[in-house]
């Protein structure tokens, strides 16, 4: 990317051409894009001056250390197990071929589909002393009460790190399969006639060259463990983000809470510049030409069954058991209570809402990963990079900080509106779903800007070079040209986004108008009295409308599906 | 086109439905769940006609309420902790009102002495024990530090709202170093690690995690009376114990309200609270939610009665308030929640 950006940045400075309207246009939207995501930070930076001054010093030597060591062991463990289950999976899931291997390589993609805060609720019911799990093993054994035998706490760091990993590998499994299937076959061939053996072809070949895909798969999932509350918070680990909303709620210090909003906000920038630093010098492009892509080894006997079943347990374990067990507890709250009657409504709402906020999501990304393409400045490029930031913020934080500048907002239309047509006053944004379409655009444009831009940086520079030679200007270049090649990528974004949209809960709690419920927020209202079976029927329809894209996805054709298309490496 | 249209009509229609508020409404943002205020809220408009809004979230209300500003359509905040309450008036989104009725209706120790906010039920922050493992007739808050407990206690986070206030209370009768200790010692009682809730303080305690637990008074009063079979099965294993500060009472804490400084539709927020401190929905506080009614006369739920006869903490209301943050600092101070 950087290249290309260089050259038409060298070929605009060479030659003083007009900015055409439609080429200033698609700029101003990507910088729109990235002011928009830039208020709620601005708004944040605002809020937590006068913020060192409510921590106390307790706080800064005890309390925050510990909840930095505690995220510090979470992401480390969540890292390590996406990442050794994602790349195992994927691995197997393309290198070889096995009985099943069609559906089970859909359906390792399936657990995305399911919230963190969910799967932490299944897992606690499922594995704790009254479950299904501990009652059988104290009738196998004899046991009178849990005292008597040692079980792992589901609620502790360990068990937090076992359920983020069930539900976030996936982002890994994704990413490195696009990677491992496009596999140049002259690669393996080359190792395979020096001797290598499958594992070490793996390790020395198919591993390295994955090392970005992985990379981005996993700094998606350690985004939504660090920005994650609710699984957390219920699972009893003390995480930064948890610690920045009980220094809002219990001490009553939005400041303090803002200031250590800012302060990993400003870590993970640095993180993630620092990734992307380290990558910098290393292209791992396919060759111009298409590669002969490697074929898949068939596996036979007793080999093929160990790969099946090896592909089949994360599946199991990650999708079938919890989801199984939440259409049980769906089943017994319609027995028992009936279906709520507002839940037709939610889902509506649900759908909806993220349709809309998936559509401007998927715009606004493609207007900024366009604009740094064709129309390449400093002020695209920090638009871009800016834009990524909002997944990065804990979804309350972010809905907080939005607060401030939408009500003002509100305030000016209605002001404006007062002064023309004498309208009353009104909030036209906070008072509507607009505010929320807002919020999940600044929440999710990191996810669509990644999958388009890592798109766009594996078209040759040289179809530009042959679209402006033959006059096309900047627009038309991006209209004609890169439009039609990123369809692929714009879909995969959108099914990404779509899903995020169905999920969110903290910003929609906060910003939605009144009498307004979505499947997530109704699901949450049972949840905070402690009867989280109630709303199992909610958290099933979250589920299951989730597993549409999530199949879609991992079923699409690996022809168009380009590697970096899922990667959405920032 | 006309699908396309059509679409963009509905999705048009899901979200902007709400865009401004109609005469005759009321607006109430709620940290209380919708479903354990529902009866009530219907009962309201059923004897009113004014119809209700609602919007429940866990956090951000009062800054939202405070930067929607004057545009707010929010008539009520209605909050489930006395600090989150003061919280709200020291904010500044709080409006003094003047009712009779109210003063009448709500004892002067359950309301701001300036009329900015107002309790509307009540509940105890007790003792879970167990049926099976345990004898207990009474026991004192500072008991629970006793190292005879060590091992069997189980608890919800010392940072939530329940537990602050709580220990706000301690700090009240003990000072700061006397409850430090105090948390020190229940921490080293403790069966697990601070988590979850308070209902699964009463599942731990019926599977045998630990024998005696601290929770709210409504949560056991549902689960005794729980449809469930295997719901009830927990309800049923725990005795409630109505613990006392030594030289005080039970600790209680409130559901309250605050009419919001520019609620559009004050006359109809007033209303509304006079109606909740009225008989009939004081009845139904009692007897849906467990709760401890304000109003005097009206009977508890004879599931709530059962738990023994209540004697209220000496330490005011806003007393608790005050200590809040001091409560939420000595939590981790003590390491209570590690």
């Amino acid at each position: 990317m950087s290249r290309v950006a260089d050259i038409a940045a060298g070929w605009r400075a060479g030659r003083d051409r007009a900015v055409s309207p439609g080429e200033r246009a698609l700029v101003s939207a990507a910088l729109a894009a990235a002011a928009l995501v830039a208020l709620p930070v601005v708004a944040l930076a605002l809020l937590a001056t006068g913020g060192a001054s409510a921590l106390s010093s307790i706080y800064l030597t005890v309390v925050l250390p510990r909840a930095a060591l505690d995220t510090l062991l979470l992401l480390a463990g969540v890292g390590a197990m996406t990442a050794s289950v994602g790349v195992g999976a994927a691995w197997l899931a393309s290198a070889f071929l096995f009985p099943g291997r069609a559906l089970l390589s859909a359906l390792l993609a399936a657990p995305l589909a399911i919230p963190t805060y969910i799967a932490a609720y299944i897992w606690v019911e499922l594995l704790e002393p009254l479950g299904p799990v501990q009652r059988a093993i104290r009738a196998v054994f004899g046991f009178a009460t849990p005292a008597d035998y040692w079980f792992p706490p589901i609620r502790s760091l360990p068990g937090a790190i076992l359920v983020f990993s069930l539900v976030l590998f996936p982002y890994v499994y994704l990413t490195a399969r696009a990677v491992f299937m496009l596999q140049s076959a002259s690669l393996l061939e080359v190792a395979r006639t020096l001797g290598r053996g499958p594992a070490a072809i793996f390790w020395r070949v198919g591993l390295p060259l994955a090392r970005p895909a992985v990379a981005a798969g996993m700094s998606l999932a350690l985004l939504e463990t660090l920005n994650d509350i609710g699984a957390s918070e219920y699972l009893g680990v003390r995480t930064l983000t948890v610690t920045v909303m009980q220094t809002w709620l219990s001490r009553n210090s939005l400041p303090g809470a803002a200031l250590i909003a800012c302060a990993m906000l400003l870590i993970v920038g640095a993180v993630l510049i620092g990734e992307r630093r380290m990558r910098r010098d290393r292209r791992f492009a396919v060759s111009v030409q298409k590669p002969r892509l490697a074929e898949p080894i068939r596996l036979s006997g007793a080999r093929a069954w160990l790969v099946t079943g090896l592909c089949a347990l994360p599946v199991l374990v990650a999708f079938v058991i919890p989801v199984g067990f939440l259409a049980y507890e769906a089943a017994q709250a319609v027995a028992a209570r009936g279906l709520d009657p507002a839940f037709a409504r939610q889902a509506m709402t649900t759908v909806t809402l993220a349709a809309v906020a998936t559509l401007v999501v998927v715009a606004l990304g493609a207007a900024l990963v366009l604009a740094q393409r064709v129309a390449p400045s400093r002020a695209t490029l920090a638009a871009l990079r800016l834009s990524t930031l909002g997944y990065a913020v804990p979804g309350t934080v972010l809905a907080v900080g939005l607060l401030a500048p939408m009500t003002g907002l509100d305030r000016m239309i209605s002001q404006t509106l007062a002064a023309l047509a004498g309208a009353a006053p009104a909030l036209w944004i906070t008072g509507s779903g607009l505010g929320l379409v807002a919020a999940y655009a600044i929440r999710f444009l990191a996810i669509s800007v990644g999958a388009l831009e890592s798109a766009a940086s594996r078209f040759s520079p040289h179809l530009d070079f042959a679209a402006r030679t033959l006059g096309r200007g900047p627009i038309a270049l991006a209209r004609e040209i890169h439009l039609p090649l990123l369809h692929p990528a714009l879909g995969a974004a959108a099914l990404l986004v779509f899903i995020d949209c169905l999920k969110e809960l903290p910003a929609t709690l906060i910003l939605r108008p009144l009498n307004f419920d979505t499947l997530a927020t109704a699901l949450y209202e049972h949840a905070t009295r402690g009867s989280f079976e109630t709303g199992a029927p909610q958290a099933l329809a979250i589920v299951l409308a989730g597993m549409i894209p999530v199949l879609t996805l991992a079923r699409r054709n690996v022809v168009e599906l380009d590697p970096d298309e899922l990667a959405r490496e920032r | 086109m006309n699908r396309i249209l059509s679409a963009c009509g509905l999705a048009a229609g899901v979200l902007l439905s709400c865009a401004a508020a109609q005469a005759a409404e009321l607006n109430i943002y709620t940290y209380r769940q919708p479903e354990l205020v529902k009866p009530v809220f219907d009962a309201f408009t059923a004897a009113t006609g004014v119809k209700i809004n609602t919007i429940f979230a866990a956090a951000g209300l009062e800054e939202r309420i405070r930067t929607e500003g004057a545009a707010s359509p929010a008539d009520i905040l209605l909050v489930e902790d006395v600090g989150r309450l003061q919280n709200a008036v020291d904010l500044g989104i709080a409006q003094p009102i003047a009712s009779p009725v109210l003063e009448k209706a709500i004892p002067a120790n359950l309301r701001d002495p300036a009329g900015q906010w107002f309790a509307l039920s009540q509940r105890a922050r007790v003792v879970y024990a167990s049926k099976a493992r345990t004898k207990i007739d009474a026991i004192a808050y500072e008991d629970l530090a006793d190292p005879k407990w060590k091992g069997k206690i189980c608890i919800r986070s010392g940072q939530h709202p329940y537990n602050v206030a709580l220990i706000a209370a301690a700090i009240a009768h003990m000072g700061e170093e006397k409850t430090l200790e105090w948390l020190k010692g229940v921490k080293a009682n403790l069966a697990k690690k601070p988590s979850g809730g308070d209902r699964d303080v009463a599942k731990d305690i019926a599977a045998g995690v630990c024998d005696i637990g601290v929770g709210n008074t409504y949560y056991m009063g549902g689960l005794i009376n729980e449809k469930d079979p295997a719901k009830r099965a927990w309800g049923e294993a725990v005795q409630v114990v109505l613990p006392s500060f030594k030289g005080g009472g039970v600790n209680m804490n409130i559901t309250g309200a605050i009419v919001a400084k520019n609620a559009p539709n004050k006359a109809e927020a007033v209303k509304f609270l006079e109606f909740m401190v009225g008989p009939e929905a004081q009845r139904l506080f009692a007897d849906a939610n467990y709760e401890y009614p304000v109003l005097a006369g009206v009977p508890v739920n004879p599931t709530v009665a059962g738990f023994g006869a209540l004697k209220p903490d000496t330490v005011g209301l806003g007393d608790v308030a005050r200590r809040r943050k001091t409560a939420s600092e000595l939590v981790d101070v003590a390491g209570f929640d590690n």
